[in-house]
């Protein structure tokens, strides 16, 4: 004769919670009577993968696709030695864009073709950096518009002249005659020249 | 509250013209995608008689007279410019509707109403001067009378120097204009309502403002109606601001020729949905599904003709293009017939969610997030965001690609490729 199993609590039926065939308390779960055959299905199709079809022991198998857990760095140094001197004076490193081009919508690129500004240092395949947004004045390198096309000298107004003057010597200046309309599309700012 | 409308005069034409100022009084047109019909015309086209929309085959002969020339539609390019002109033009506001890639609302509330004339030509100047785009601006008290306010300024039919506030008129100038503007001319009022409106004798813009709206609501809807009110100067359509997510994406273009194979389908749907899939990233959404369509050329009637499309569910919402492309692929697989010479594909990735807020499934295998997917999308977006569009693609998009788009005549990309910028002798 088997000898009964011992109830954990005398007034209650059955087996001990946590003593089944899964090794651990179960739960009923209540679901719509249509779906039965679905989640059924369902069921089945994940046994593979599931802790279903590996239980009688209690051995827990590892997963065949186990999901990468991530666990974080700990990024906080335990203070050791002297925090570094400069922690207080960390700055933003300079930017280039930042400091070439002041106003962002208004800044175009323009590629330098020819000789005609040598002298000002703008050599055939240089970048120039042209902001539209510059009232042109006396003195400033522009890009102007002449007969439809884009030309880069620089802007001399005096004596009730309107110039457009090459920085090289072997160039004729641009003379505007009169009622003929300056139109200047930009303002040179910087140059940009690549040595390597 | 006063609010004004800015829109880029014949936009596509204006930045064509910003560098290659030769174009400047030349007759010149921008066409549509293969290149196929006129979507904007200079002054000088229009002139001509040349209405938009209208097919270039049918305009060649009177472009070779008259020396039109064509541009192909270069987006990259006008889309770089708009960016600049709307940020522009959110320096004299603070609360900017972007309304499409060359009109912006603007609301003016709390400026003092007399210096609005000033003002708008003060927005004027500096777009014209700081990019190069000449604007028109209009200026009202509701978004409706501001878009007719533009288009007199427009046309010169009120304002001066291409600004028109409808404040500054008096009521009886306000009735003469508006006596003189046809209804259709109104925001929101399409040609069938215009028609409509017509048969009850309603022909002005003036007659409809003096409607009784609640006719107009029975008559109509209450779309109509609101047009009424606004119109009286009520405000009843609120400016819409920026970051008012999408309800859809949609990707489609007709071939430069005609496909016959499932193959070349296959190649055009995974390039459109790659695309589609790049801009839901980049609103942050995911979409719980993507349609995909195909049709033939509904202008060649002698050939037989196809059209389906299909919607295809995701298990998940998801904004990976791999998954997102399986789902297209498997729709169209379905809705494919041989024989037929299609010339349009299409994709449309609907119920779009932000990220992050998407209802799990119950027995769903799939994480909500996936990590790993996430990333994945990060990088391929960074590299090609860095070195140019495509540099890495899904390979079922092709490398031929025989179906793209004819642009035979594109101007280069002035302000997005080192090796295209303008140049200066």
């Amino acid at each position: 004769m088997n000898t009964p199993r011992q109830r954990h609590n005398p007034n209650r039926p059955g087996r001990t919670p946590g003593t089944g065939p899964y090794g651990e308390i179960t739960k009923v779960m209540r679901i719509p009577e249509s779906v039965v055959d679905q989640v059924a299905t369902i069921l089945e199709s994940c046994k593979e993968r599931t802790f279903l079809n590996k239980t009688k022991g209690s051995v827990m198998l590892p997963a065949e696709n186990p999901t990468p857990a991530s666990i974080p760095l700990y990024s906080h140094r335990i203070p050791a030695g002297f925090p570094s001197p400069a922690d207080d004076y960390i700055d933003q490193r300079i930017s280039l864009d930042q400091h070439l081009i002041p106003h962002r919508e208004s800044t175009f690129f323009v590629r330098a073709v020819g000789n005609s500004m040598i002298d000002a240092g703008i050599f055939d395949g240089d970048l120039l950096v042209v902001d539209k947004s510059i009232e042109p004045v006396h003195g400033h390198i522009v890009i102007a518009v002449i007969d439809g096309e884009l030309t880069v000298k620089r802007l001399i107004q005096q004596n009730g002249e309107t110039i457009l003057r090459p920085a090289n010597a072997r160039f004729k200046d641009i003379v505007l005659k009169e009622g003929q309309e300056l139109s200047v599309w930009g303002v040179v700012t910087s140059t940009i020249k690549t040595l390597v | 509250m006063p609010v004004a409308l800015v829109d880029c005069n014949n936009f596509y034409i204006s930045c064509e013209r910003l560098f290659n100022p030769k174009l400047e009084g030349k007759p010149i047109v921008v066409l549509s995608n293969n290149d196929g019909c006129a979507v904007s015309r200079s002054n000088e086209v229009k002139a001509l008689g040349i209405k938009m929309g209208e097919p270039w085959f049918k305009m060649e002969q009177m472009a070779r007279q008259h020396g039109i020339i064509a541009f192909s539609s270069n987006y990259t390019l006008y889309g770089d410019i708009s960016s600049r002109v709307m940020a522009t033009l959110a320096t004299f506001t603070p609360r900017q509707e972007i309304y499409s890639i060359d009109e912006s609302f603007l609301d003016l509330d709390g400026f003092p109403a007399h210096t609005l004339q000033d003002y708008g030509q003060k927005i004027r100047r500096t777009v014209k001067r700081n990019i190069g785009i000449p604007v028109c601006v209009g200026i009202a008290s509701t978004k409706t009378l501001a878009k007719l306010a533009n288009h007199c300024a427009k046309k010169d039919l009120a304002g001066n120097d291409g600004v028109c506030d409808l404040g500054q008129l008096d009521e009886a100038q306000r009735r003469a204009l508006f006596q003189s503007l046809p209804v259709g001319e109104i925001w929101g009022i399409g040609r069938k309502i215009s028609e409509s409106l017509n048969q009850l004798g309603i022909e002005t813009v003036e007659q409809l403002r003096a409607a009784d709206p609640d006719f107009i609501r029975k008559r109509f809807s209450v779309v109509v109606e609101r047009t009424v009110r606004e119109l009286n100067d009520i405000a009843c359509i609120e400016l819409e601001q920026a970051g008012t997510p999408r309800q859809q994406i949609l990707v489609s273009r007709s071939f430069g020729r005609s496909v016959v194979t499932l193959d070349d389908l296959k190649e055009s749907v995974t390039y459109f949905t790659t695309r589609a899939a790049e801009k839901l990233r980049k609103d942050g959404s995911v979409a719980n599904s993507v349609c995909v369509f195909i049709r033939t050329n509904p202008f060649k009637v002698n050939e037989p003709q196809y059209e389906r499309s299909v919607v295809v569910p995701l298990m998940q919402s998801s904004d990976d293009t791999a998954m997102l492309v399986k789902a297209a692929l498997f729709g169209l697989k379905h809705i494919y017939l041989p024989g037929y010479q299609y010339k349009k594909s299409g994709v449309m990735l609907m119920g779009l969610q932000p990220k992050g807020v998407t209802q799990g499934n119950l027995f769903d295998e799939i994480p909500i997030s996936d990590e790993k997917s996430d990333s994945r999308m990060k990088v391929i977006d960074s590299i090609n965001r860095k070195m140019g569009k495509d540099t890495i693609a899904f390979a079922g998009s092709g490398t031929r690609r025989s179906w793209a788009m004819r642009r035979e005549r594109m101007s280069p990309n002035y302000t997005t490729r080192w090796d295209e910028l303008v140049r200066a002798g």
